[in-house]
């Protein structure tokens, strides 16, 4: 069994209205000098296999065909 | 013409949809239902806005990953007309069937409200009963109606006459690029839009500014 974690994030130049939002938010509780907030998502994923490469693969086929939109979003993965 | 309206779970303009295009044609459409992997023969497939699926993970994209969409595909590649309402143009962007993606609206707010589309190109199969320039009224709702492409696309879809409606007169709810409110592919038979012109067909609508475009789709202009 390996579980994974991957991370989508929005690319660089890609607007990101909640992140700003968020950054406003915490502006206003107090917390100074913070910047550049993006907001993204996590998924974890447990996978029935031992064999870490084919596991890699087969999460970055997933990234590409669905848990990231590559036209706006970036994608890590972790395995553990 | 034959036309058919997809149908999905969470999507909830069909019968709205289904309303327009059976006044306008005179023709009710088919439906197709989220198993449905045989497309019946028409010219002519609209998918309505809602929320398909939730709006899980993002709008539109699981629709875009069901059966009945590698369908749709095919159908597309085959030289039938496909229209994406709203939800239906996050649909066909997700499923790779038009150039982009639509993100969170700027305002972060969701806009039902009554705008203004500047009718871009009206040399096409889905505008020819406008003029270009033509300023219509159109009604959007929406949360994720904020277009975004990257620029060497955005240049692209310009240059080849597919952006087929912008927002005007300063009416741009969402934020999107370029105020683009409707793209349609190279080929020139699919198109997605986030305004609703199914809602503003008849008198009993306050306008039938959206009519033209469900004419010029199903090919009843009048003379």
């Amino acid at each position: 069994m390996i579980n994974a974690r991957v991370t989508v994030t929005l690319k660089n130049g890609v607007l990101d209205p909640q992140g700003k939002a968020i950054e406003g938010a915490l502006g206003a509780l107090g917390f100074d000098g913070i910047g550049h907030v993006r907001q993204g998502k996590v998924f974890d994923l447990q996978i029935e296999t031992a064999d870490k490469a084919k596991a890699e693969a087969d999460l970055k086929a997933m990234c590409e065909k669905l848990l990231a939109n590559t036209v706006i979003e970036n994608y890590s993965i972790s395995l553990s | 013409m034959k036309s058919a309206v997809v149908q999905l779970p969470g999507l909830n303009r069909d019968r709205d949809m289904i309303a327009a295009l059976t006044k306008i044609s005179g023709k009710a459409p088919v439906t197709i239902w989220q198993t449905e992997t045989e497309i019946p023969d028409v010219d002519l497939i609209v998918i309505p806005g809602g929320f398909s699926y939730g709006d899980y993970l993002r709008c539109g994209a699981i629709a875009a990953r069901m059966p009945v969409m590698q369908a749709i595909k095919a159908k597309a590649e085959a030289g039938v007309k496909v229209l994406g309402v709203c939800n239906g143009f996050q649909i066909l962007l997700e499923a790779g069937l038009l150039p982009g993606a639509l993100m969170r609206n700027a305002s972060l707010k969701f806009v039902c409200r009554e705008i203004k589309l500047e009718v871009v190109n009206a040399d096409t199969d889905f505008t020819r009963a406008y003029q270009a320039g033509q300023i219509i009224r159109c009604p959007v709702a929406h949360h994720d109606g904020n277009y975004f492409a990257d620029s060497e696309t955005l240049k692209a879809i310009e240059d080849n006459g597919q952006v087929l409606f912008r927002y005007a007169d300063g009416t741009n709810p969402n934020g999107s690029l370029n105020d683009i409110a409707g793209v349609m592919n190279k080929a020139g038979n699919v198109l997605g839009m986030m305004p609703h012109p199914e809602n503003l067909i008849e008198a009993a609508h306050g306008g039938s500014d959206g009519r033209g475009l469900f004419a010029s789709a199903l090919d009843v202009i009048a003379a």
